[in-house]
Protein backbone atom coordinates (compact mmCIF):
# COMPACT_ATOMS: atom_id res chain seq x y z
CA UNK A 1 0.00 0.00 0.00
CA UNK A 2 2.10 3.01 -0.94
CA UNK A 3 1.52 6.51 -3.18
CA UNK A 4 4.30 7.44 -5.84
CA UNK A 5 4.12 11.05 -6.61
CA UNK A 6 7.10 12.47 -9.04
CA UNK A 7 5.40 15.85 -10.63
CA UNK A 8 6.47 18.83 -12.44
CA UNK A 9 3.92 21.63 -12.83
CA UNK A 10 4.74 25.32 -13.29
CA UNK A 11 2.03 27.93 -12.93
CA UNK A 12 1.80 31.77 -11.85
CA UNK A 13 5.88 31.95 -11.88
CA UNK A 14 5.90 28.78 -9.30
CA UNK A 15 7.77 25.77 -10.22
CA UNK A 16 6.48 22.41 -8.36
CA UNK A 17 8.90 19.87 -8.59
CA UNK A 18 7.50 17.13 -6.39
CA UNK A 19 8.97 13.36 -5.59
CA UNK A 20 8.38 11.40 -2.88
CA UNK A 21 6.79 8.25 -1.41
CA UNK A 22 3.68 7.96 0.76
CA UNK A 23 3.77 4.51 2.54
CA UNK A 24 1.18 2.89 4.21
CA UNK A 25 0.16 5.44 7.70
CA UNK A 26 -0.26 8.57 7.50
CA UNK A 27 2.35 10.75 5.41
CA UNK A 28 2.35 14.73 6.02
CA UNK A 29 3.44 16.67 3.43
CA UNK A 30 4.45 19.86 5.99
CA UNK A 31 5.06 23.75 4.51
CA UNK A 32 4.75 26.62 4.56
CA UNK A 33 1.84 28.47 3.35
CA UNK A 34 2.77 28.62 -0.66
CA UNK A 35 4.52 25.80 -0.21
CA UNK A 36 2.88 23.87 -2.65
CA UNK A 37 1.74 21.15 -0.85
CA UNK A 38 -2.02 21.97 -2.07
CA UNK A 39 -0.95 21.75 -5.31
CA UNK A 40 -0.04 18.50 -4.99
CA UNK A 41 -2.59 17.06 -2.75
CA UNK A 42 -4.71 18.25 -5.77
CA UNK A 43 -2.57 16.74 -8.88
CA UNK A 44 -3.31 13.25 -6.77
CA UNK A 45 -6.51 13.77 -6.83
CA UNK A 46 -7.05 14.80 -10.24
CA UNK A 47 -8.08 18.58 -9.62
CA UNK A 48 -5.18 19.89 -11.48
CA UNK A 49 -3.10 18.21 -14.21
CA UNK A 50 0.45 18.57 -13.67
CA UNK A 51 3.10 19.07 -16.96
CA UNK A 52 5.41 16.04 -16.52
CA UNK A 53 5.59 12.95 -14.32
CA UNK A 54 3.79 10.21 -12.88
CA UNK A 55 1.28 9.26 -9.82
CA UNK A 56 0.83 5.48 -9.20
CA UNK A 57 -1.53 4.61 -5.75
CA UNK A 58 -0.64 1.19 -4.75
CA UNK A 59 0.25 0.07 -9.08
CA UNK A 60 -2.46 1.65 -10.06
CA UNK A 61 -1.75 4.21 -13.00
CA UNK A 62 -3.34 7.73 -11.70
CA UNK A 63 -1.25 9.82 -13.87
CA UNK A 64 1.43 9.31 -16.45
CA UNK A 65 2.55 12.52 -19.02
CA UNK A 66 4.63 9.96 -20.32
CA UNK A 67 1.67 7.69 -21.75
CA UNK A 68 -1.02 10.54 -21.67
CA UNK A 69 -2.66 8.53 -18.73
CA UNK A 70 -4.90 11.26 -16.44
CA UNK A 71 -7.70 9.32 -14.88
CA UNK A 72 -10.74 11.22 -14.32
CA UNK A 73 -11.34 12.53 -10.46
CA UNK A 74 -14.33 10.35 -10.28
CA UNK A 75 -12.66 7.28 -11.10
CA UNK A 76 -9.49 7.55 -8.46
CA UNK A 77 -10.83 6.20 -5.91
CA UNK A 78 -9.24 9.12 -3.39
CA UNK A 79 -11.64 10.26 -0.46
CA UNK A 80 -10.96 14.25 -0.68
CA UNK A 81 -11.41 16.14 2.90
CA UNK A 82 -10.99 19.19 2.18
CA UNK A 83 -10.30 22.41 4.12
CA UNK A 84 -14.09 23.86 4.27
CA UNK A 85 -16.42 21.13 4.50
CA UNK A 86 -18.30 20.95 1.41
CA UNK A 87 -20.96 19.88 2.33
CA UNK A 88 -23.96 20.05 0.01
CA UNK A 89 -26.58 22.62 1.23
CA UNK A 90 -29.15 20.54 -0.57
CA UNK A 91 -29.47 17.38 1.46
CA UNK A 92 -29.42 16.09 4.87
CA UNK A 93 -26.45 15.20 6.88
CA UNK A 94 -27.56 11.42 5.94
CA UNK A 95 -27.94 12.27 2.37
CA UNK A 96 -24.16 13.90 2.21
CA UNK A 97 -22.56 10.25 3.51
CA UNK A 98 -24.79 8.37 1.22
CA UNK A 99 -23.93 10.57 -1.57
CA UNK A 100 -21.02 8.15 -3.23
CA UNK A 101 -23.08 5.25 -2.54
CA UNK A 102 -25.61 7.23 -4.17
CA UNK A 103 -23.57 8.68 -7.74
CA UNK A 104 -21.16 5.41 -7.97
CA UNK A 105 -22.63 2.43 -6.09
CA UNK A 106 -19.76 1.68 -4.93
CA UNK A 107 -19.49 2.63 -0.88
CA UNK A 108 -21.61 -0.40 1.06
CA UNK A 109 -20.42 0.62 4.26
CA UNK A 110 -22.95 1.48 6.39
CA UNK A 111 -23.06 5.04 7.43
CA UNK A 112 -24.35 4.21 11.14
CA UNK A 113 -20.75 2.21 11.61
CA UNK A 114 -18.83 5.57 10.10
CA UNK A 115 -20.90 7.71 12.20
CA UNK A 116 -20.45 6.09 15.65
CA UNK A 117 -16.38 6.37 15.29
CA UNK A 118 -16.96 9.74 14.13
CA UNK A 119 -19.06 10.48 16.57
CA UNK A 120 -21.70 12.32 14.17
CA UNK A 121 -24.53 9.05 15.01
CA UNK A 122 -26.69 12.03 16.51
CA UNK A 123 -26.73 14.32 13.81
CA UNK A 124 -28.19 11.80 10.81
CA UNK A 125 -31.52 13.67 10.35
CA UNK A 126 -30.11 17.21 10.37
CA UNK A 127 -29.69 19.75 7.43
CA UNK A 128 -26.10 20.71 6.71
CA UNK A 129 -26.79 24.34 7.64
CA UNK A 130 -27.43 24.05 11.51
CA UNK A 131 -24.23 22.22 12.04
CA UNK A 132 -20.97 23.45 13.61
CA UNK A 133 -18.14 23.86 12.15
CA UNK A 134 -16.53 21.20 13.75
CA UNK A 135 -19.44 18.55 12.81
CA UNK A 136 -19.64 20.01 9.30
CA UNK A 137 -15.78 18.75 8.94
CA UNK A 138 -17.04 15.07 10.98
CA UNK A 139 -19.20 14.93 8.42
CA UNK A 140 -17.34 15.82 5.52
CA UNK A 141 -14.79 13.04 6.52
CA UNK A 142 -17.50 10.65 7.02
CA UNK A 143 -18.78 11.20 3.78
CA UNK A 144 -15.15 10.55 2.64
CA UNK A 145 -14.77 7.48 4.48
CA UNK A 146 -18.30 6.22 3.22
CA UNK A 147 -16.90 6.56 -0.57
CA UNK A 148 -14.82 3.60 -0.11
CA UNK A 149 -11.24 5.46 -0.93
CA UNK A 150 -7.91 3.71 -1.28
CA UNK A 151 -6.91 6.16 0.12
CA UNK A 152 -7.90 9.83 2.23
CA UNK A 153 -6.37 12.95 1.27
CA UNK A 154 -6.92 15.57 3.71
CA UNK A 155 -5.74 19.08 2.80
CA UNK A 156 -5.81 21.10 5.98
CA UNK A 157 -8.72 19.73 7.47
CA UNK A 158 -8.23 21.45 10.59
CA UNK A 159 -7.15 24.84 9.39
CA UNK A 160 -10.42 26.96 9.30
CA UNK A 161 -11.47 25.53 13.06
CA UNK A 162 -10.44 27.06 15.75
CA UNK A 163 -8.52 26.10 19.11
CA UNK A 164 -11.52 23.94 20.57
CA UNK A 165 -12.57 22.89 17.53
CA UNK A 166 -9.31 21.15 16.51
CA UNK A 167 -8.49 19.70 19.67
CA UNK A 168 -12.10 18.52 18.92
CA UNK A 169 -11.36 16.57 15.92
CA UNK A 170 -7.92 15.76 16.68
CA UNK A 171 -8.95 12.36 18.72
CA UNK A 172 -11.42 11.43 15.85
CA UNK A 173 -8.07 11.68 13.03
CA UNK A 174 -6.40 9.16 15.37
CA UNK A 175 -9.26 6.89 15.76
CA UNK A 176 -9.75 6.90 12.26
CA UNK A 177 -6.09 5.96 11.59
CA UNK A 178 -6.38 3.51 14.41
CA UNK A 179 -9.42 1.90 13.36
CA UNK A 180 -9.37 2.05 9.68
CA UNK A 181 -5.85 1.67 8.90
CA UNK A 182 -6.61 3.40 5.50
CA UNK A 183 -3.75 5.36 4.23
CA UNK A 184 -4.01 9.19 4.53
CA UNK A 185 -2.02 11.61 2.78
CA UNK A 186 -2.31 14.95 4.86
CA UNK A 187 -1.45 18.64 4.38
CA UNK A 188 -0.99 20.50 7.56
CA UNK A 189 1.68 23.63 8.20
CA UNK A 190 0.36 22.75 11.84
CA UNK A 191 3.06 21.18 14.12
CA UNK A 192 1.12 19.72 16.85
CA UNK A 193 -0.86 17.91 13.94
CA UNK A 194 2.68 16.25 12.72
CA UNK A 195 3.09 15.23 16.09
CA UNK A 196 0.45 13.60 16.78
CA UNK A 197 -0.64 11.97 13.43
CA UNK A 198 1.96 11.46 11.15
CA UNK A 199 4.18 8.06 10.87
CA UNK A 200 5.89 9.38 7.63
CA UNK A 201 6.84 12.75 6.91
CA UNK A 202 7.47 15.09 3.53
CA UNK A 203 9.01 18.80 4.19
CA UNK A 204 8.04 20.49 0.93
CA UNK A 205 9.79 24.09 0.84
CA UNK A 206 9.18 26.15 -2.83
CA UNK A 207 8.01 23.65 -4.62
CA UNK A 208 10.76 21.27 -3.78
CA UNK A 209 10.96 18.08 -1.18
CA UNK A 210 14.04 18.88 1.40
CA UNK A 211 13.46 16.05 3.71
CA UNK A 212 11.47 12.87 4.18
CA UNK A 213 11.36 9.99 6.59
CA UNK A 214 10.05 9.13 10.03
CA UNK A 215 8.78 11.87 12.40
CA UNK A 216 11.07 11.23 14.63
CA UNK A 217 14.42 11.48 12.74
CA UNK A 218 12.73 14.48 10.61
CA UNK A 219 11.98 16.75 13.89
CA UNK A 220 14.80 16.09 15.42
CA UNK A 221 17.12 17.01 12.43
CA UNK A 222 18.50 20.48 13.52
CA UNK A 223 18.89 21.45 9.86
CA UNK A 224 15.25 21.59 9.45
CA UNK A 225 14.28 23.97 12.32
CA UNK A 226 14.14 27.00 10.45
CA UNK A 227 11.94 25.41 8.05
CA UNK A 228 9.89 23.95 10.80
CA UNK A 229 9.50 26.79 12.48
CA UNK A 230 12.12 27.65 15.62
CA UNK A 231 9.58 27.90 18.04
CA UNK A 232 7.81 24.61 16.46
CA UNK A 233 10.67 22.65 16.77
CA UNK A 234 10.57 20.03 18.72
CA UNK A 235 11.89 16.18 19.35
CA UNK A 236 8.67 13.50 19.11
CA UNK A 237 9.40 10.49 21.48
CA UNK A 238 7.45 7.25 21.86
CA UNK A 239 6.93 6.75 25.57
CA UNK A 240 4.81 3.84 27.52
CA UNK A 241 2.49 4.76 30.48
CA UNK A 242 4.23 3.18 33.27
CA UNK A 243 2.33 4.76 36.28
CA UNK A 244 -0.37 7.17 37.35
CA UNK A 245 -0.13 9.46 40.67
CA UNK A 246 -2.77 10.64 42.61
CA UNK A 247 -1.13 14.11 42.80
CA UNK A 248 -1.64 14.78 38.57
CA UNK A 249 1.12 13.04 37.36
CA UNK A 250 1.70 10.36 34.96
CA UNK A 251 4.95 8.09 34.72
CA UNK A 252 6.06 7.37 31.18
CA UNK A 253 8.84 5.29 30.50
CA UNK A 254 11.18 6.82 27.46
CA UNK A 255 14.86 5.04 26.44
CA UNK A 256 16.42 7.21 28.43
CA UNK A 257 14.33 7.17 31.29
CA UNK A 258 11.35 7.86 33.24
CA UNK A 259 9.31 11.14 32.87
CA UNK A 260 7.02 12.98 34.55
CA UNK A 261 4.20 14.65 32.91
CA UNK A 262 1.03 15.83 33.74
CA UNK A 263 -2.07 13.14 33.86
CA UNK A 264 -1.98 11.46 30.89
CA UNK A 265 -5.58 9.99 29.93
CA UNK A 266 -4.37 6.41 28.74
CA UNK A 267 -4.17 3.28 30.98
CA UNK A 268 -0.53 1.84 32.41
CA UNK A 269 0.99 0.16 29.75
CA UNK A 270 -0.61 2.34 26.53
CA UNK A 271 2.15 3.39 24.07
CA UNK A 272 1.70 7.32 23.74
CA UNK A 273 3.66 10.03 21.89
CA UNK A 274 4.96 13.03 23.64
CA UNK A 275 6.02 15.98 21.10
CA UNK A 276 8.84 17.95 23.65
CA UNK A 277 9.52 21.47 22.01
CA UNK A 278 13.08 22.69 21.88
CA UNK A 279 12.16 25.31 23.82
CA UNK A 280 11.53 24.14 26.39
CA UNK A 281 14.63 22.03 27.29
CA UNK A 282 17.54 23.36 29.41
CA UNK A 283 20.92 21.93 29.28
CA UNK A 284 23.03 21.54 32.14
CA UNK A 285 26.33 20.37 32.08
CA UNK A 286 26.16 18.32 35.79
CA UNK A 287 23.11 16.73 37.22
CA UNK A 288 21.41 19.85 38.71
CA UNK A 289 20.42 19.27 42.60
CA UNK A 290 17.42 21.33 44.07
CA UNK A 291 15.48 22.06 40.97
CA UNK A 292 12.30 22.50 40.55
CA UNK A 293 12.05 20.64 37.23
CA UNK A 294 11.15 16.83 37.33
CA UNK A 295 12.72 15.46 34.18
CA UNK A 296 16.44 15.07 34.23
CA UNK A 297 17.87 13.16 31.11
CA UNK A 298 20.98 12.01 30.67
CA UNK A 299 22.48 12.94 27.13
CA UNK A 300 24.77 13.69 24.71
CA UNK A 301 25.51 16.51 21.81
CA UNK A 302 25.17 14.79 18.68
CA UNK A 303 24.76 18.55 16.73
CA UNK A 304 24.90 22.15 17.23
CA UNK A 305 23.72 24.31 14.73
CA UNK A 306 24.44 28.38 15.35
CA UNK A 307 21.53 30.53 13.49
CA UNK A 308 21.60 34.16 12.83
CA UNK A 309 20.11 34.95 16.04
CA UNK A 310 21.18 34.44 19.49
CA UNK A 311 20.07 31.43 19.72
CA UNK A 312 21.85 27.81 18.84
CA UNK A 313 19.59 24.81 18.46
CA UNK A 314 21.55 21.33 20.45
CA UNK A 315 20.45 17.57 18.58
CA UNK A 316 20.74 15.43 21.97
CA UNK A 317 21.05 11.80 22.25
CA UNK A 318 19.02 10.40 24.98
CA UNK A 319 19.04 7.10 25.42
CA UNK A 320 17.82 5.75 21.49
CA UNK A 321 15.68 8.96 21.21
CA UNK A 322 16.61 12.25 20.06
CA UNK A 323 15.61 15.26 21.42
CA UNK A 324 16.27 19.33 20.07
CA UNK A 325 16.90 21.83 22.43
CA UNK A 326 17.01 25.56 22.07
CA UNK A 327 19.33 27.78 24.21
CA UNK A 328 21.57 31.00 23.92
CA UNK A 329 24.68 31.20 22.09
CA UNK A 330 26.34 32.52 24.87
CA UNK A 331 25.37 29.43 27.22
CA UNK A 332 26.66 26.87 24.53
CA UNK A 333 29.78 28.95 24.88
CA UNK A 334 29.84 29.70 28.33
CA UNK A 335 29.12 26.10 28.91
CA UNK A 336 31.52 24.57 25.93
CA UNK A 337 28.19 22.86 24.37
CA UNK A 338 29.85 21.32 21.55
CA UNK A 339 29.47 17.99 19.66
CA UNK A 340 29.99 14.61 21.54
CA UNK A 341 29.51 16.81 25.31
CA UNK A 342 27.82 14.94 27.92
CA UNK A 343 24.82 16.91 29.35
CA UNK A 344 21.69 16.76 30.82
CA UNK A 345 18.41 17.99 29.55
CA UNK A 346 16.13 19.10 31.62
CA UNK A 347 12.55 19.57 31.16
CA UNK A 348 9.60 21.12 33.29
CA UNK A 349 6.67 18.10 33.49
CA UNK A 350 3.92 21.29 32.82
CA UNK A 351 5.63 22.17 29.59
CA UNK A 352 3.93 19.86 27.91
CA UNK A 353 0.18 20.97 26.95
CA UNK A 354 -2.16 18.01 26.65
CA UNK A 355 -2.34 18.72 22.46
CA UNK A 356 1.51 17.85 22.13
CA UNK A 357 0.45 14.52 23.47
CA UNK A 358 -1.27 11.30 21.24
CA UNK A 359 -2.63 8.65 23.03
CA UNK A 360 -3.93 5.48 21.88
CA UNK A 361 -1.09 4.45 19.61
CA UNK A 362 -1.53 0.65 18.66
CA UNK A 363 2.29 0.63 16.70
CA UNK A 364 5.13 2.14 18.67
CA UNK A 365 6.31 4.15 16.27
CA UNK B 1 -64.48 34.23 -16.73
CA UNK B 2 -65.61 32.60 -20.03
CA UNK B 3 -69.32 33.94 -19.18
CA UNK B 4 -67.54 37.58 -18.44
CA UNK B 5 -65.41 37.78 -20.98
CA UNK B 6 -66.83 38.12 -24.57
CA UNK B 7 -65.71 35.02 -27.40
CA UNK B 8 -62.91 37.68 -29.24
CA UNK B 9 -61.47 38.43 -25.85
CA UNK B 10 -61.84 34.75 -24.42
CA UNK B 11 -60.21 33.79 -27.62
CA UNK B 12 -57.21 36.17 -27.23
CA UNK B 13 -56.68 35.17 -23.76
CA UNK B 14 -56.59 31.17 -24.58
CA UNK B 15 -54.89 32.02 -27.51
CA UNK B 16 -51.64 33.97 -25.29
CA UNK B 17 -51.44 31.30 -22.63
CA UNK B 18 -51.10 29.17 -24.95
CA UNK B 19 -48.11 30.69 -27.24
CA UNK B 20 -46.62 31.53 -24.13
CA UNK B 21 -47.17 28.41 -22.47
CA UNK B 22 -45.28 26.74 -25.67
CA UNK B 23 -42.63 29.24 -26.22
CA UNK B 24 -41.74 29.39 -22.11
CA UNK B 25 -41.34 25.41 -22.65
CA UNK B 26 -39.40 25.20 -26.16
CA UNK B 27 -36.66 27.74 -25.12
CA UNK B 28 -35.94 26.17 -21.65
CA UNK B 29 -33.49 23.41 -23.13
CA UNK B 30 -31.81 25.89 -25.33
CA UNK B 31 -32.16 28.50 -22.23
CA UNK B 32 -30.13 26.19 -19.79
CA UNK B 33 -27.71 25.13 -22.70
CA UNK B 34 -26.85 29.11 -23.37
CA UNK B 35 -26.91 30.15 -19.52
CA UNK B 36 -24.36 27.05 -18.72
CA UNK B 37 -22.45 27.96 -22.01
CA UNK B 38 -22.17 31.80 -20.70
CA UNK B 39 -21.60 30.98 -17.07
CA UNK B 40 -19.12 28.09 -17.32
CA UNK B 41 -18.03 27.73 -20.90
CA UNK B 42 -14.47 28.87 -22.04
CA UNK B 43 -14.75 29.34 -25.92
CA UNK B 44 -13.87 31.48 -28.47
CA UNK B 45 -17.18 33.10 -29.59
CA UNK B 46 -18.45 33.20 -25.86
CA UNK B 47 -18.96 37.18 -26.13
CA UNK B 48 -20.65 36.91 -29.49
CA UNK B 49 -23.26 34.24 -27.79
CA UNK B 50 -23.70 36.31 -25.55
CA UNK B 51 -24.50 39.36 -27.56
CA UNK B 52 -27.21 36.99 -29.87
CA UNK B 53 -28.91 36.36 -26.62
CA UNK B 54 -29.25 39.82 -25.23
CA UNK B 55 -30.22 41.24 -28.66
CA UNK B 56 -33.95 41.15 -28.82
CA UNK B 57 -33.38 43.17 -25.12
CA UNK B 58 -31.96 45.95 -26.65
CA UNK B 59 -33.24 45.60 -30.49
CA UNK B 60 -36.57 47.49 -31.36
CA UNK B 61 -39.21 44.65 -31.43
CA UNK B 62 -40.36 46.24 -34.72
CA UNK B 63 -36.95 45.20 -35.54
CA UNK B 64 -36.83 41.51 -34.34
CA UNK B 65 -40.01 40.92 -35.44
CA UNK B 66 -38.78 41.87 -39.37
CA UNK B 67 -36.10 40.17 -38.98
CA UNK B 68 -38.03 36.89 -37.77
CA UNK B 69 -39.71 37.43 -41.15
CA UNK B 70 -37.53 38.12 -42.74
CA UNK B 71 -35.77 34.61 -42.15
CA UNK B 72 -38.53 32.22 -40.92
CA UNK B 73 -41.28 33.51 -43.63
CA UNK B 74 -41.69 31.28 -46.47
CA UNK B 75 -39.62 33.10 -48.67
CA UNK B 76 -37.24 33.47 -46.05
CA UNK B 77 -33.59 31.15 -45.81
CA UNK B 78 -34.79 29.40 -42.75
CA UNK B 79 -38.53 29.55 -43.16
CA UNK B 80 -38.67 27.80 -46.76
CA UNK B 81 -36.40 24.79 -45.98
CA UNK B 82 -39.04 24.43 -42.89
CA UNK B 83 -41.57 25.21 -45.03
CA UNK B 84 -39.98 22.31 -48.12
CA UNK B 85 -39.21 19.71 -45.46
CA UNK B 86 -40.72 19.08 -42.62
CA UNK B 87 -43.59 21.29 -43.94
CA UNK B 88 -43.86 23.72 -40.86
CA UNK B 89 -45.01 27.07 -41.74
CA UNK B 90 -44.19 29.85 -39.12
CA UNK B 91 -45.09 33.44 -40.60
CA UNK B 92 -48.60 34.15 -39.56
CA UNK B 93 -49.50 30.82 -37.50
CA UNK B 94 -49.68 30.75 -33.99
CA UNK B 95 -46.62 29.06 -33.78
CA UNK B 96 -44.56 31.80 -35.07
CA UNK B 97 -46.23 34.59 -32.37
CA UNK B 98 -44.62 31.39 -30.10
CA UNK B 99 -41.42 31.63 -31.80
CA UNK B 100 -41.46 35.74 -31.75
CA UNK B 101 -42.64 35.69 -27.75
CA UNK B 102 -39.58 32.93 -26.94
CA UNK B 103 -37.11 35.14 -29.09
CA UNK B 104 -38.19 38.16 -26.83
CA UNK B 105 -38.47 35.97 -23.38
CA UNK B 106 -35.07 34.76 -23.86
CA UNK B 107 -32.51 37.32 -22.55
CA UNK B 108 -34.72 37.01 -19.27
CA UNK B 109 -34.53 33.69 -18.88
CA UNK B 110 -31.27 33.04 -19.95
CA UNK B 111 -30.07 36.12 -17.17
CA UNK B 112 -32.20 34.51 -14.63
CA UNK B 113 -30.27 31.15 -15.01
CA UNK B 114 -26.87 32.45 -15.49
CA UNK B 115 -27.32 34.37 -12.57
CA UNK B 116 -28.28 30.98 -10.41
CA UNK B 117 -25.20 28.80 -12.65
CA UNK B 118 -22.99 31.24 -11.18
CA UNK B 119 -23.94 31.28 -7.57
CA UNK B 120 -22.98 27.32 -7.42
CA UNK B 121 -19.96 27.25 -5.65
CA UNK B 122 -17.63 24.91 -8.34
CA UNK B 123 -15.85 23.49 -4.86
CA UNK B 124 -18.85 21.76 -4.12
CA UNK B 125 -18.99 19.93 -7.91
CA UNK B 126 -15.14 19.24 -7.28
CA UNK B 127 -16.43 17.58 -4.17
CA UNK B 128 -18.63 15.44 -5.93
CA UNK B 129 -16.49 14.47 -8.06
CA UNK B 130 -13.77 12.87 -5.51
CA UNK B 131 -16.60 10.93 -3.61
CA UNK B 132 -17.15 9.56 -7.66
CA UNK B 133 -19.71 11.40 -9.28
CA UNK B 134 -19.21 11.56 -13.16
CA UNK B 135 -19.98 15.01 -15.28
CA UNK B 136 -23.27 14.06 -15.24
CA UNK B 137 -24.40 13.09 -12.30
CA UNK B 138 -22.73 16.28 -10.72
CA UNK B 139 -24.85 18.44 -12.70
CA UNK B 140 -27.85 15.82 -12.12
CA UNK B 141 -26.90 15.31 -8.45
CA UNK B 142 -25.59 18.66 -7.24
CA UNK B 143 -25.71 21.27 -9.87
CA UNK B 144 -29.48 20.87 -10.96
CA UNK B 145 -31.06 21.03 -8.07
CA UNK B 146 -28.56 23.60 -6.61
CA UNK B 147 -29.84 25.98 -9.51
CA UNK B 148 -33.78 25.06 -9.85
CA UNK B 149 -35.22 28.04 -7.93
CA UNK B 150 -33.48 29.99 -10.90
CA UNK B 151 -34.55 27.98 -13.94
CA UNK B 152 -38.52 28.13 -12.47
CA UNK B 153 -37.79 32.10 -12.14
CA UNK B 154 -36.66 32.32 -15.15
CA UNK B 155 -39.26 29.93 -16.65
CA UNK B 156 -41.80 32.03 -14.84
CA UNK B 157 -40.18 35.88 -16.27
CA UNK B 158 -40.10 34.49 -19.73
CA UNK B 159 -43.83 33.23 -19.50
CA UNK B 160 -44.72 36.70 -18.02
CA UNK B 161 -42.78 38.49 -20.69
CA UNK B 162 -44.22 36.16 -23.72
CA UNK B 163 -47.61 37.47 -22.85
CA UNK B 164 -47.16 40.47 -23.18
CA UNK B 165 -44.93 40.43 -26.51
CA UNK B 166 -46.46 42.84 -28.79
CA UNK B 167 -43.99 44.76 -31.92
CA UNK B 168 -42.67 41.54 -32.60
CA UNK B 169 -45.24 39.36 -32.46
CA UNK B 170 -47.57 41.98 -34.72
CA UNK B 171 -44.64 42.52 -37.32
CA UNK B 172 -43.95 38.90 -38.31
CA UNK B 173 -47.11 37.03 -38.07
CA UNK B 174 -49.78 39.90 -38.00
CA UNK B 175 -52.56 40.24 -36.04
CA UNK B 176 -55.05 37.43 -37.27
CA UNK B 177 -58.40 36.86 -35.15
CA UNK B 178 -57.91 33.24 -33.46
CA UNK B 179 -54.47 32.72 -35.00
CA UNK B 180 -52.05 35.63 -33.47
CA UNK B 181 -54.46 37.94 -32.13
CA UNK B 182 -53.01 37.73 -28.35
CA UNK B 183 -53.97 39.84 -25.42
CA UNK B 184 -51.75 42.93 -26.76
CA UNK B 185 -52.46 42.77 -30.17
CA UNK B 186 -56.46 42.23 -28.79
CA UNK B 187 -56.34 45.43 -26.60
CA UNK B 188 -54.29 47.44 -29.66
CA UNK B 189 -56.88 45.97 -32.12
CA UNK B 190 -60.17 47.01 -30.01
CA UNK B 191 -58.63 50.52 -29.04
CA UNK B 192 -59.04 50.97 -32.97
CA UNK B 193 -62.73 50.52 -33.54
CA UNK B 194 -64.79 52.79 -31.79
CA UNK B 195 -66.95 50.96 -29.17
CA UNK B 196 -63.67 48.88 -28.43
CA UNK B 197 -62.65 50.37 -24.64
CA UNK B 198 -64.95 48.56 -22.74
CA UNK B 199 -63.28 44.93 -24.44
CA UNK B 200 -59.74 47.06 -23.48
CA UNK B 201 -60.14 47.68 -20.74
CA UNK B 202 -61.62 43.85 -19.70
CA UNK B 203 -58.16 42.54 -21.53
CA UNK B 204 -56.07 45.09 -19.51
CA UNK B 205 -57.51 43.31 -16.21
CA UNK B 206 -56.59 39.84 -17.51
CA UNK B 207 -53.42 40.79 -18.32
CA UNK B 208 -52.76 42.88 -14.83
CA UNK B 209 -54.41 39.51 -12.98
CA UNK B 210 -52.19 36.84 -14.96
CA UNK B 211 -48.50 39.32 -14.81
CA UNK B 212 -49.57 39.71 -10.79
CA UNK B 213 -50.02 36.17 -10.16
CA UNK B 214 -47.43 34.97 -12.37
CA UNK B 215 -44.79 37.45 -10.19
CA UNK B 216 -46.82 36.13 -6.68
CA UNK B 217 -46.16 32.17 -8.23
CA UNK B 218 -42.80 32.82 -8.86
CA UNK B 219 -41.82 33.91 -5.51
CA UNK B 220 -43.72 30.95 -4.01
CA UNK B 221 -42.34 28.66 -6.05
CA UNK B 222 -38.56 29.82 -6.07
CA UNK B 223 -38.65 30.72 -1.80
CA UNK B 224 -40.06 26.46 -1.50
CA UNK B 225 -37.54 25.60 -3.93
CA UNK B 226 -35.05 27.53 -2.01
CA UNK B 227 -36.04 26.04 1.65
CA UNK B 228 -35.97 22.90 0.01
CA UNK B 229 -32.00 22.93 -1.39
CA UNK B 230 -30.35 25.20 1.78
CA UNK B 231 -32.59 23.67 4.73
CA UNK B 232 -33.08 26.51 6.37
Amino acid sequence: MSLSVDIRRSFGGFDLRTAFDAPEGVTVLFGRSGSGKTSVVKSVAGLVTPEQGNITLNGRVLFDAATRTDLPVHKRRLGYVFQDSRLFPHLSVQDNLCYAARVSGRGVKDPREVGALLGISHLLDRRTHSLSGGEAQRVAIGRALLSEPDMLLMDEPLASLDGPRKAEILPYLETLRRETGLSILYVTHNMAEVARLATHIVLIDEGRVVRSGAPEEVLTDPDMVRLLGIRDAGAVLSATVSRHYSDGLSALAISAGEIMLPTVDAPVGAKIRVRILAQDVILARARPEGLSALNILPARVLAVRRGEGPGVIVQLQAGEDRLLARITRRSADTLNIIEGAECYAVMKSVAVSQTDIAVGLQTGL
Amino acid sequence: MIGWLGPEEWQAVALSLKVSFWATLLSLPFGLLCALALARGRFIGRDVLNWLVHLPLVLPPVVTGYLLLLGFGRQGPIGSVLDDIFGITLAFQWTGAALAASIMAFPLMVRAMRLAIEAVDPKLEEAAATLGASRIKVFSTVTLPLILPGIIAGAVLAFAKAMGEFGATITFVSNIPGETRTVPSAIYAFLQVPGGETSAIRLVIVAVVIAIGALILSEWLSRRVARRISGV
